[in-house]
């Protein structure tokens, strides 16, 4: 760039206007380019019925390769100006599209949602906090923030505990390599994959068929009669809560399994030296150094509680007083199009989330990957 | 310490307890996912260890579920579609931005940067109604965009922050000898700073896949019911909801939406932890 702009005064004038116009003309005709590529990319995969694999490569490399491109070409036509203008733009170049992004998908949104839950339904009409009150008021909602509460408590504290447990146990094992994966494996499955399979376990025929889930087996096996599992509340809430802590456990292992690594063996020994028994060492040595782990563990799991969502959807779909506040938000929103009962939802949700994630970053602050 | 104790027998017979207790459930959904639909409805899938080798077992299940009425095949592509894009883009994005806010002056930088680790309380379902309205408009919902860009959206905020704590971390020195080399911060970032971010960039993208793989709610709010672009938790989901008694198809189904995640767990489980460590506040 330097080099460029040095060059061009000794440059005859016609020249240097020849060159500036075409710079220009190039400057212009590049994002047209671009343009037209990527608009065509949109079209073929909003209205091509080419083979799937076919559109599912091109939607891959359109993706990717216009998200990229949009960043050489900015850059590029920064890199076209003045350096005083380009030292002053390139930064936005940089942070524009997060920033844009942010605002347009959370910011914005959060405003909007946050006056919707002021509206009426179609949002025709300003109405106040009657949808709050309806809300607290609404026998379904009341059993939604029971079924939270419940969520919230029992799943956090189960994960929690037995991952701290499990992750002190382990090591003091011959399988811990074995045990440590296979406890972890369900963090990967997906709550709706993991509803299936527990789906299956809970599983109820009438008396006399054959019970082909495990837990009616358990139970004929010992010559007690089959449960409907899911029909009850609140044991129902507490058999999906099981899913949960099915899955976070091993996620709460591993990570405190991690932190107590991390605790000096010089501790422990002048511990034991002073004759404390194991159980002391654990309560007044081990929990206190790990203590920020295991908040930060139970915080993380806490806000998964909070929103939990797919797992009541996909074993109930909410039926049988298992509904709670994201799946109450999604049916007043989405299937009787109340969006102003929606919107209030959605902001309880997220009063309900913020106290527990801004202690949670707390905690997490300063600490690198 | 390696003499006979009875702690320790107790405490392997804990631990093997533990293990059959968390593996159980998915080892009989793996071998009911072989059972021919009769068999499933006639007995338990624990009886099968009593008639081995008597021929029970059988992949029509997965034929069906695949390329039969519920397209889970389809499904696994769009998947895939949604899943590389929206893994990928967000953490381009995100970088570009850290890098700015770690290493270039300019006016309103602390603000911003404020701003956007305040997203990282917003939960997403406060957007789901303003989105897709906004996408009704401009006739998006129900593309693969729609979605990948609404992905970025609800990862960002993690993304920038992380990578932000990362890429400022890096020395400075090897910034200013860039600069004194005449690099230009567009070369400094693709050419330097990517390649060291490596490690930070590989569990955010590990975190970012799970979380996108898994995602039920996003991909049924932006991409609606046509099965043409629907992802496999939506088509499980929809199983479950109109025929919860297929076992045969649901446990069939449910195995082929495992299968990728649970192998990149087994395969990266070390950069899976740290992604996990980082991912653990996502909003």
């Amino acid at each position: 760039m330097q080099q460029a702009s040095a060059d061009v005064p000794r440059r005859g004038l016609g020249q240097s206007l020849v060159a500036g116009v075409g710079r220009i003309a190039v400057s212009v005709f590049v994002p047209i380019v671009a343009f037209i590529v990527l608009w065509a990319g949109f079209i073929f995969l909003r209205d091509s019925g080419a083979n799937k694999l076919v559109i599912v490569s091109v939607a891959i490399v359109w993706g990717i390769g216009g998200v990229a491109m949009l960043y050489v070409i900015a850059n590029w036509l920064t890199e076209k100006l003045p350096n005083a203008w380009q030292r002053r733009i390139l930064p936005f170049v940089f942070v524009g599209p997060a920033f844009a992004i942010l605002t347009f998908y959370l910011l914005v949104p959060a405003v909007i949602t946050g006056w919707e839950s002021l509206l009426n339904a179609d949002g025709s009409q300003f109405i106040g906090i009657d949808n709050y009150t309806y809300a607290f008021s609404n026998p379904d909602f009341i059993v939604a923030i029971r079924n939270n509460v419940l969520w919230l408590v029992i799943g956090t504290l189960f994960s929690t505990v037995l991952g701290l447990a499990i992750a002190v146990l382990v090591d003091r094992s011959r399988m811990s390599r074995l045990a440590k994966t296979l406890i972890f494996l369900p963090m990967a499955i997906s709550f709706v994959g993991a509803s299936v399979i527990w789906r299956f376990v809970f599983s109820f025929q009438p008396e006399g068929q054959p019970q082909i889930g495990l837990l009616n087996a358990i139970l004929g096996a010992f010559g007690i009669a089959p449960v409907s599992w899911l029909t009850g509340a609140p044991l129902n809430t507490i058999l999906l809560i099981v899913i949960l802590v099915w899955g976070q456990t091993g996620f709460a292992m591993v990570i405190i399994s991690a932190a107590l690594r991390g605790v000096p063996d010089e501790m422990l020994e002048a511990g034991r030296i002073d004759g404390a028994s194991e159980w002391q060492i654990f309560r007044r040595l081990i929990v206190p150094t790990i203590w920020p782990t295991i908040v930060t563990v139970a915080t993380t799991i806490a806000i998964l509680t909070l929103k939990v969502f797919d797992i009541v959807i996909a074993m109930t779909n909410q039926n049988f007083n298992t509904q709670v506040i994201a799946t109450l938000m999604w049916q007043q929103a989405f299937t009787f199009f109340d969006q102003g009962r929606g919107a209030a939802l959605a902001i309880i949700l997220l009063v309900a989330v913020t106290p527990v994630i801004f202690y949670n970053l707390r905690q997490f602050r300063g600490r690198a990957i | 310490m390696r003499k006979f104790s009875w702690s320790r027998v107790a405490i392997n017979l804990t631990v093997l307890f533990l293990i059959v207790i968390w593996t159980l459930p998915t080892v009989g959904l793996f071998i009911t996912s072989f059972r021919s639909k009769e068999t499933i409805q006639a007995s338990g899938w624990w009886t099968v260890f009593g008639q081995l080798g008597s021929g029970q077992f059988t992949l029509d299940n997965y034929d069906k579920v695949l390329f039969g009425g519920d397209g889970m095949a389809t499904a696994f592509l769009n998947t895939l579609a949604v899943t590389i894009p929206a893994v990928v883009i967000p953490i381009l994005i995100a970088a570009f931005a850290a890098y700015a806010f770690a290493w270039m002056d300019f006016p309103g930088r602390r603000l911003m940067f404020i701003s956007v680790v305040a997203m990282l309380v917003v939960p997403l379902q406060i957007a789901l109604i303003p989105v897709l309205k906004a996408y009704l408009t401009i006739d998006l919902n129900g593309t693969f965009l729609a979605v990948w860009l609404a992905h970025a959206g609800f990862g960002l905020a993690l993304a920038t922050y992380l990578l932000y704590n990362y890429i400022s971390q890096l020395p400075k020195d090897l910034m200013e000898s860039a600069a004194l080399d005449g690099a230009s911060h567009f070369t400094t970032f693709t050419r330097l700073v990517l390649p060291l971010s490596v490690p930070a960039l590989a569990a955010f993208a590990i975190f970012q896949f799970l979380w996108v793989w898994n995602d039920y709610l996003v991909a049924t709010t932006f991409l609606g019911i046509d099965k043409d672009v629907q992802v496999m938790t939506q088509r499980l989901v929809s199983i479950t909801g109109s025929r919860g008694q297929d076992w045969q198809l649901l446990t069939s189904g449910a195995f082929v939406s495992m299968i990728v995640p649970v192998l990149v767990f087994l395969g990266l489980q070390r950069y899976f932890i740290r992604g996990l460590l980082a991912g653990s506040v996502k909003g």
